[in-house]
């Protein structure tokens, strides 16, 4: 038990600083870095609640798709301004009381949760049981989701087709 | 640790991605916001699913992930077709829509 808290208190120490780096370096490409750092924090936390295929799925998808779509769009910018792009931030107060506002609203919540019990051991191995429920409860949502990549790849490629 | 810490922790990486995405300027960096509020998302649902010992919160975190991975491609084809034409990415310059 106190190991899986000193687990957690580091997680969520990395996971929070480097959200943190994420909105608040001035430096776009730093930033992306700090979110790569955020996400695989965030799979620690998945690892954490015996997730482990979701940790894997976070790595390979966030940490290895997204950060590297985002790094490509950033070089390409900045190589077509021939400049750095600069970060700056605005609303800076406005910003931070509304999100304060919502941490509030959303703590409100949770101290009037009623306690949940300790957590139920899963039935089974996670991967099985998820690789299960792909083709039998959530077998439709899963295709839809290929037919949804399948746009989503001709649309980016229609967008960012060059002009000739 | 109990239910609630998770909960604690996912409502803050929430709040401090809102808050890049108010006060950002650079349309990639206001991107970058939304996927730390998403990310906040996933803590909560694999959160719910294991204190419950259900099935559809790794599942629904799954598919966030893939319709995320989405969004940020079509996203970023849209910031660099915004930039090609307008040679900015700079949020408060795109009110070309603005009644």
């Amino acid at each position: 038990m106190t190991a899986e808290m000193l687990a957690f208190a580091g997680v969520a120490v990395v996971l929070l600083a480097s959200s943190l780096g994420v909105v608040l370096t001035p430096n776009l490409f730093h930033a992306v870095l700090y979110l790569a750092a955020a996400l695989v924090a965030t799979g620690v936390v998945f690892l954490l609640l015996d997730a482990p295929f979701l940790f894997a799925v976070q790595l390979l998808l966030y940490a290895g798709g997204v950060v590297t779509i985002v790094v490509f769009a950033i070089m390409l910018t900045e190589r077509l301004v021939g400049a750095s792009i600069k970060q700056a931030s605005r609303y800076l107060i406005n910003g931070a009381l509304v999100s304060a506002a919502v941490f509030v609203g959303v703590v409100g919540f949770l101290v009037q949760m009623p306690p949940v019990g300790p957590r139920p051991p899963w039935p089974d191995d996670l991967t099985v049981m998820v690789g299960r429920a792909l083709v039998g409860a959530f077998a439709i949502p899963f295709e839809l989701l290929g037919v949804l990549l399948v746009i989503v790849l001709v649309g980016a490629l229609y967008l960012a087709r060059s002009e000739s | 640790m109990p239910l609630g810490a998770y909960l604690a922790l996912a409502a803050l990486v929430f709040a401090i991605g809102l808050f890049g995405v108010l006060t950002r300027r650079n349309a990639v960096g206001i991107l970058l916001g939304i996927e730390l509020m998403l990310n906040a998302v996933n803590i909560n649902l694999v959160a719910f699913g294991r204190f419950h010992a259900d099935l559809a919160g790794v599942m629904f975190t799954l598919f966030t992930i893939a319709i995320t991975v989405a969004e940020v491609a079509v996203g970023l084809a849209i910031v660099i077709v915004i930039f090609r034409v307008r040679r900015t990415v700079d949020a408060d310059h795109l009110d070309l829509l603005r009644g």
